[in-house]
């Protein structure tokens, strides 16, 4: 079995961040993700990013990715990077089991960051099966990574910051946004966003979902309805748009299942995207030399991943016996950037998750 | 109201506009930007410090249009896309909006001008596209419509391939 | 199906990738995954449920659903969203639990 110091699963910018510290302070890193290169969600975030310099904002999320990448490529054989590796099997004495190809292996890690991201929630109604039904992030892989566009006409469902961009995004391809629904009486993700596809002729629809998905094969036309107050349909209010996408974009949840099997302790806490594994502030799970950060501890943004990442690398580093004393100011100075990214009235949920977890700084 | 539809309405788009129309005679960077998210870049972007949002990046962005000189940069650093410069030049009004889609208009190009609702309200000529490569993809697009549409232009209409 | 224009991304000509899929010969080309590339030849049915048969298309595109298991060199359950196109694969649909 291939033995090794640190272990990172996942390769987006909670697990970059986290490397990038380990690697600085001189530990040996193992870098593993499933998907053909590194970057994780930002590979499809071709939009200007938020926050302070300190999180890139302003940059785009690809050349965040850019910048992420290149700054580990000095490290030579200290950093080991697999791609199309999938982590299938964790097991308590931190043995990690991949899958590359067809070829199944082992490895024993001293320590483990788990840093898997997410994946998407879907919605109930009639017919959400059928092809042409896809969730948001997927709609974005493929025009924005594989150049493929998912269809003529789009129907978006939700109107959080993904449902908002991606809109965006889709109108960028070349592709119709039929309109925007939203079951919720106001739009959830930033307002700017929203006014962004509203002055290019986006109707935004709010108490509104769907009702069906029409077609056989494949998705030919999409049926919508208004909600009243208690969130049921509305009979009498249907309409049928001709769309042949309906992208649905209504959260993500925690990829923890590796953490389970490991035994370490989920809970659910509904804020952060429903079962998050158990850390404390040096996010480290109940089980010793087992870390987690970015989404998979509770659904923010990239630019707190990334900040989580650092945090987590630097502890990951202590606990293998590196001197990180020189380190103290800085971990400080990261502390204060998540409570700031944390403050506003958008991040009212993650402080109320973070409450329930007794975490907030 | 703009909670539900992410339409702006008059009564608070104005209160982003200099009091003085005056002001406006001058190239001036009217930001709309009305809920506190957490982002900083007009701040940081601006060279003669117009833009005051301060050390908690969630408040929302405050600009000195006596400082101000119109110079554009926090348009296409804004990452939501929210800023546009405008001014009156004798009956028109000269206005730059950031722009993201391909191919860009060219110059001389007549394009529809839309309000904050993405309905049509008046055509208006491109003066100039001002693209450089550390504007990293956000154009802005120069354009003069008749002057009684300072406050209503929001954007213009997506161009399309010419065939 | 393919993206010609877009204002930050550049999707240069790439290489052709032949395949086959249900015994036609379609084209890919270089970096597309299975999915992407079928969906670029209009192909977004990808297997079937189960149980009552429904169409299936792919559903998350990052490996989490299983939505979009093929066949493929003749392996059932073959997640074709992360999976690299390659020169001479043999593709299939796949009906219900994936023997073959
Ligand atoms: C449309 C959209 C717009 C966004 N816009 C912004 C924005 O403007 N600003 C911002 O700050 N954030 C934004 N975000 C959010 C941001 O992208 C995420 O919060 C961030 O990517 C989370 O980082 P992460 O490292 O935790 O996980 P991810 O980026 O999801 O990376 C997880 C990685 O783990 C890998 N992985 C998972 N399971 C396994 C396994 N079993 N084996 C091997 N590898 C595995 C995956 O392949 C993936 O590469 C946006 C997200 C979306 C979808
Ligand atoms: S237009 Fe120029 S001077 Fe005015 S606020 Fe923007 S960056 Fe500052
Ligand atoms: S950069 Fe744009 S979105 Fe960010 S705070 Fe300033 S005006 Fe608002
Ligand atoms: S579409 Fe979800 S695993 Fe491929």
């Amino acid at each position: 079995m291939k033995q090794r110091e640190v272990v990172i699963i996942g390769a987006g910018p909670g697990g970059l961040c986290a490397a990038q510290k380990l690697l600085e302070g001189g530990a040996k890193v193992c870098l593993i993700d499933r998907n053909a290169s590194l970057g994780g969600q930002l590979i499809k975030q071709t939009h200007k990013f938020f926050g302070s310099e300190k999180q890139y904002a302003s940059k785009r999320g690809i050349d965040i990715m850019e910048i992420l990448i290149s700054s580990l490529t000095q490290y030579g054989d200290q950093l080991e990077i697999m791609t199309e590796t999938s982590v299938v099997g964790m097991y308590s004495d931190k043995v990690i089991a991949c899958v590359k190809k067809d070829k199944f292996f082992k490895i024993q890690a001293q320590s483990i960051i788990l840093a898997t991201g997410a994946s998407e929630k879907s919605i109930p109604f009639e017919n959400n099966d059928l092809p042409g039904v896809y969730a948001a992030g997927a709609v974005q892989t493929l025009m924005n990574e594989y150049g493929v566009k998912p269809g003529d006409n789009v129907l978006m469902v939700g109107s959080g910051n993904i449902g908002l961009i991606v809109s965006y995004q889709l109108m960028q391809a070349g592709i119709n946004v039929k309109a925007l629904v939203e079951a919720a009486p106001s739009i959830s993700g930033y307002l700017v966003h929203a006014s962004k596809i509203r002055r290019l002729g986006v109707d935004i629809l709010t108490n509104t979902s769907v009702k069906r998905a029409i077609g056989s094969e494949q998705v030919k036309q999409v049926e919508i309805w208004d909600l009243d107050p208690t969130w049921q349909g509305i009979e009498g209010s249907e309409r049928i748009l001709d769309v042949d996408t309906i992208c649905i974009s209504v959260g993500l949840a925690p990829l923890t299942e590796l953490l389970q099997q490991l035994g370490a302790e989920v809970r659910y806490i509904k804020e952060l995207g429903g079962n998050v594994p158990v850390i404390d502030k040096r996010y480290e799970t109940t089980v010793k030399g087992v870390y987690a950060c970015g989404d998979v501890v509770g659904i923010e943004e990239a630019s707190s991943a990334m900040v989580e990442g650092k945090i987590t690398g630097l502890n990951a580093l202590e606990d293998l016996g590196y001197d990180i004393r020189a380190s103290r100011l800085e971990m400080k100075a990261l502390h204060e950037e998540l409570k700031f990214l944390r403050d506003g009235p958008h991040a009212a949920k993650v402080r109320a998750g973070y409450l329930k977890r007794g975490m907030l700084t | 109201m703009i909670d539900k539809t992410g339409i702006a309405i008059k009564a608070l788009f104005e209160k982003e506009f200099p009091e003085n129309e005056e002001t406006l005679n001058r190239p001036k960077a009217i930001i709309e930007c009305y809920k506190e998210i957490p982002c900083n870049p007009c701040e940081t972007s601006c060279p003669f410090d117009a833009i005051t949002i301060g050390e908690d990046i969630n408040k929302r962005p405050d600009i000195d249009f006596d400082k101000c000189t119109g110079c554009g940069i926090c348009a296409y650093s804004c990452p939501g896309l929210a800023i546009s410069i405008r001014q009156f030049k004798e009956d028109n009004a000269e206005l730059k909006f950031p722009y993201e889609f391909s191919p860009r208009p060219r110059t001389g190009q007549t394009v529809n001008v839309v309000d904050r609702s993405g309905e049509v309200i008046t055509t208006g000529e491109v003066i100039n596209v001002i693209d450089k490569s550390k504007q990293n993809k956000t154009a802005l697009v120069h354009i003069t419509v008749d002057k009684a549409y300072m406050y209503d232009a929001a954007a213009i209409e997506v161009v399309k391939n010419e065939s | 199906m393919r993206i010609k224009e877009h204002p930050i991304l550049n999707f240069k000509a790439k290489d052709q990738v032949s395949f086959s899929f249900n015994g036609k010969t379609l084209y890919g080309v270089k970096g597309d995954t299975i999915a992407s590339a079928l969906h670029a030849n209009g192909v977004k049915k990808l297997s079937e449920s189960i149980h009552l048969k429904r169409p299936r298309g792919f559903y998350c595109a990052i490996g989490n659903c299983a939505s979009c298991n093929m066949v493929v060199d003749g392996k059932p359950n073959t997640r074709t969203c992360i999976t690299p196109l390659e020169e001479g694969m043999v593709v299939e649909n796949q009906h219900g639990k994936g023997r073959v």
